[in-house]
């Protein structure tokens, strides 16, 4: 289990998160909601180590992570697929899904979530020699996503996975994310899509400038008047 | 708080004078001789930062561009019968051998000389990507080097120039420093300043934002070889010797030591570096000399000097990724945050 | 007409990013732009803007052919844009970056700026000005000294577009403006697309994944896959095309 307790971070002067409180069980879908600047991403960098936080706790299993730096928390198997597509732009797409799946040594295993990839998208099987910084948006997008996948993590965290994508991808991509976490990885998810994201976690919170302002099942907060109107973009 | 800040600079600038008129007249020649080469340093630093860190640009042709300045501002600047002395193997082109300019008149005259070398260079050179545009002006530094040995009855070739008036005087060349420094800050704070940090950022962005890139890199590279003209111009006014061997690929590299070590892309942190560097420099002679030191022989070691101050640099690379300053800038508020004089701003450090 | 791309066509290699592409934008017009992942859509934007030289066909502003022209040429001819891989200037401030938005206007030369010469001086000023501005109209007035890299990702595409504002074009480009942002904020997007529409008198042509926006927010719309154009329309049109159902929209 994957457990943050009251942490804070500070920018310089602005305080980013101001002692949220969160967890993720083992093998559960959880989502993280909330406005742009609500400091979903600040939570997720904070987790792998990318941003120090200023006060609290962030440990998993037990074990704390804050002083572990963050080589060794991927390591551990956390991994994060950030925000706006970070591929390697001058690798080509199969260099790039191959170092997702550098520490892994299991090689018939790998090839199998290769093809899974490209089962999910077509689209990087055509261009497996093509370098990654010419690909679209979208497809940038699906190379991160993809090479994620190959790195068969413990704990996946996705910083917006759907952003750039057509909608007939987004859909998939709510559907592989659930069919890797029935696989027995533990997801925690970041959307701006928060409908889809709330139908697929079985737990979410809602983070508002820096603090947790609910929480409670996926379907629950779909459910909530005040989401509806927040996150759902529906008619007041 | 502007005008408070123009006055504590100007007080600033009165007791610097102040400090350097005393030193002038107390510390002797050595001494003072090192001071004034950090000024022309600090110079040769903001010529190279310009291109290197406000622009983003990777430029090695400092050298070749100091040489430029330094040759024309002698030939300009040395009386009939120093050239006479001077240009024994062939006598000097006679139109020059007869003109003598005043100082101020050849140093600037240097500096324009070294800017349309930097035109024509830049104007091919600087199409291409970065990766080459280092090695291409690596290359041109060197061909100005062997154009400079060949040229007997220009340059009197490899024998150099003796007897150059002896005109760099402490205030010249700490005058030149504050004009540099007061015309590189008015740059990099003004709207053209933003344009080559634009550029630097992410190109692709600043043409879409209407930014003609490829006339603000050739603009910086120019602007930067007058600089680095009027720098090696100083120099040669200083030592009152030059020859092509002084302009090697070495001095570049001291000069990007300086600015990477101070921070690319700060102002500040070149004039820092430069004062410290040049000092340190000349305090760690004794390095290349023989060594007689508790269990530590050495029969003398010409470089070791280089070699501790390139580990320095590696360092100072390792811990201060972005050099002591980074992009940072000096500010008088920077200074009271420091001095805690005043409260910590939602950033922290200096302004 | 504002744009017209006559049969403008890009080929990478042995791949055709876009074939024979026929836009057109009248004046005040907002079109939008769409199509499944890869179609061609940013690489249309990319022809226009000058960025990519088309391989065959031309584009013409305004009655004057650009094709080929510099990027910088093309921005001060008054087409403008966003991109869709956020690129700001990540050492600038957030009003920084906008300012350099309106090089176009100021025209600064490092001689008339290092020296303050009063022109020099009166442009900067209305360069700020209007820098701020445009970020009051975008909500990000409150940031402007923050660094523009730290501001979370939704105010970072509408710091692109005031950033784009800046030059002050008659043609905007916008490339998914809406990643990044919540339904709720992709809803104020729709508004503020036709409040700037009106305020600047500017046509747009929109790419986006979010089809409650684009289809909200524009006139007509053009359809690519894999390069080609398979329908345009009016969203009502396009909506129920098969073709696009099939290739990009899916069945809900
Ligand atoms: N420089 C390039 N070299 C090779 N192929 C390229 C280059 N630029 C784009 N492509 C290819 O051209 C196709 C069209 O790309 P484009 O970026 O225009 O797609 P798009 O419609 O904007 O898609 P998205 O919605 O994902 O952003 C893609 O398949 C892409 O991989
Ligand atoms: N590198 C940074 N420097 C300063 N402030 C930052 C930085 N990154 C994020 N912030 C600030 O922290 C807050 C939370 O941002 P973020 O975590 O990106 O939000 P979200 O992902 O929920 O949109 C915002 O106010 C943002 O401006
Ligand atoms: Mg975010
Ligand atoms: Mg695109």
């Amino acid at each position: 289990m994957l457990k943050i307790d009251n942490l804070s971070v500070h920018y310089g002067g602005i305080h980013a998160l101001q002692g949220i409180s969160l967890e993720v069980p083992e093998g559960k879908i959880v989502t993280l909601i909330g406005a742009n600047g609500a400091g979903k991403s600040t939570t997720l960098k904070s987790i792998v180590g990318l941003v120090k936080p200023s006060a609290g706790s962030i440990t998993w299993n037990g074990e704390p992570l804050i002083t572990k730096g963050t080589k060794n928390i991927v390591e551990s198997g956390i991994v994060l697929v950030p925000e706006g597509r970070r591929v390697f732009a001058n690798l080509t797409v199969d260099e790039n899904l191959s170092l997702g799946a550098y520490a892994r040594n299991d090689k018939k295993a790998i090839e199998s979530d290769r093809e899974r990839v490209f089962t999910l998208f077509p689209r990087l099987k055509d261009r497996m020699k093509q370098k990654a910084g010419t690909l679209s948006g979208g497809e940038q997008q699906m190379l991160a996503v993809g090479r994620a996948m190959m790195t068969k993590p413990k704990v996946l965290m996705m910083d917006e996975p759907s952003l750039g994508l057509a909608p007939l991808v987004v859909k998939d991509i709510f559907t592989i994310i659930k069919e890797i976490n029935a696989e027995g990885t533990t997801i925690l998810l970041v959307e701006q899509n928060a409908k889809a994201a709330l139908e697929a976690a079985h737990f979410g919170y809602v983070l508002e400038t820096g603090r947790i302002t609910m929480s409670g099942e996926g379907k629950k907060l779909l459910a909530d008047d005040g989401v509806r109107k927040a996150y759902l973009g529906e008619a007041q | 708080m502007k005008t408070r800040n123009n006055i504590l600079t100007l007080g600033a600038l009165v007791v610097f004078a102040m400090l350097l008129g005393l030193a002038d007249r107390t510390v002797g020649n050595y001494a003072m001789r090192i001071l004034n080469l950090s000024a022309i340093y600090i110079v040769l630093a903001l010529s190279l930062n310009l291109v290197n860190g406000f622009t983003g640009l990777f430029s090695l042709g400092s050298a070749g561009f100091m040489a430029v300045g330094a040759y024309v501002s002698a030939i300009l600047t040395m009386s009939p019968d120093v050239k006479d002395m001077n240009f024994f193997l062939e006598p000097l082109a006679p139109w020059l051998q007869g003109l003598t300019l005043p100082f101020g008149i050849a140093l600037i005259a240097g500096g324009i000389c070294a800017a349309l070398a930097g035109l024509i260079i830049g104007l091919p050179v600087l199409r291409l990507r970065d990766d080459y545009l280092g090695i291409a002006t690596l290359g041109f530094s060197e061909i100005i080097r062997v154009v400079i040995t060949n040229l007997q009855s220009w340059t009197n070739g490899a024998q150099g120039l003796k007897s150059i008036p002896k005109v760099s005087t402490t205030w010249v060349v700490w005058g030149v420093a504050l004009l540099a420094i007061l015309f590189m800050s008015r740059l990099v704070h003004s709207s053209y300043g933003r344009q080559l940090k634009a550029v630097r950022d992410d190109e692709i962005a600043a043409e879409a934002m209407g930014v003609n890139v490829f006339r603000v890199k050739v603009v910086s590279f120019t602007l930067s070889a007058f600089i680095a003209g009027v720098g090696g111009a100083l120099l040669g006014h200083m030592i009152t010797t030059i020859d092509p061997k002084m302009f090697s690929f070495m001095l570049t590299f001291n000069i990007l030591l300086i600015v990477v070590l101070g921070g690319s892309g700060s102002i500040t942190g070149s004039v820092i570096a430069s004062i410290a560097v040049t000092v340190l420099m000349e305090a760690m002679r004794f390095l290349d000399e023989p060594l007689n030191f508790l269990f530590l022989k050495t029969d003398g070691l010409p470089g070791l000097r280089m070699v501790v101050f390139s580990v320095l640099l590696m360092i100072v690379v390792i811990f201060r990724q972005r050099g002591l300053m980074g992009e940072r800038e000096f500010s008088w508020e920077g200074l009271a945050r420091a001095a805690g004089l005043m409260p910590r701003s939602k950033k922290g450090g200096l302004a | 007409m504002k744009l017209v791309t006559h049969g403008a066509t890009m080929r990478f290699g042995g791949l055709v990013a876009v074939s024979d592409l026929k836009l057109e934008i009248d004046k005040d017009e907002i079109v939008g732009l769409i199509g499944p992942n890869g179609a061609g859509k940013t690489t249309a934007f990319n022809m226009i803007t000058g960025v990519y030289e088309p391989t065959e066909g031309r584009v013409v502003f305004e009655g004057e052919d650009i094709t080929g022209k510099a990027p910088h040429r093309i921005t001060k001819a008054g087409i403008a844009r966003t991109f869709q891989n956020i690129r700001l200037f990540s050492t600038m401030s957030v009003v920084e970056n906008v300012m350099v938005g309106s090089t176009v206007q100021e025209k600064p030369g490092w001689f008339t700026s290092v020296f303050g010469l009063p022109g020099a001086r009166k442009r900067a000023k209305e360069a700020r000005e209007f820098a701020m501005d445009l970020l009051q109209e975008t909500g990000l007035a409150e940031f402007a000294d923050e660094q523009a890299t730290s501001l979370p990702y939704g105010k970072q595409r509408r710091l692109e577009i005031a950033r784009a504002l800046a030059s002050r074009p008659s043609l905007l480009l916008l490339d998914e403006p809406a990643a990044g942002m919540n339904p709720q904020e992709s809803l104020e997007l729709m508004d503020f697309i036709h409040h700037i529409r009106d305020r600047f008198k500017l046509s747009i042509l929109l790419i986006e994944h979010h089809m409650q926006v684009v289809m909200g927010v524009c006139s007509r719309m053009y359809v690519l896959d894999y390069g080609v154009t398979i329908a345009q329309g009016t969203p009502d049109v396009i909506r129920r095309d098969p073709k696009v159902i099939e290739a990009y929209l899916g069945v809900d």
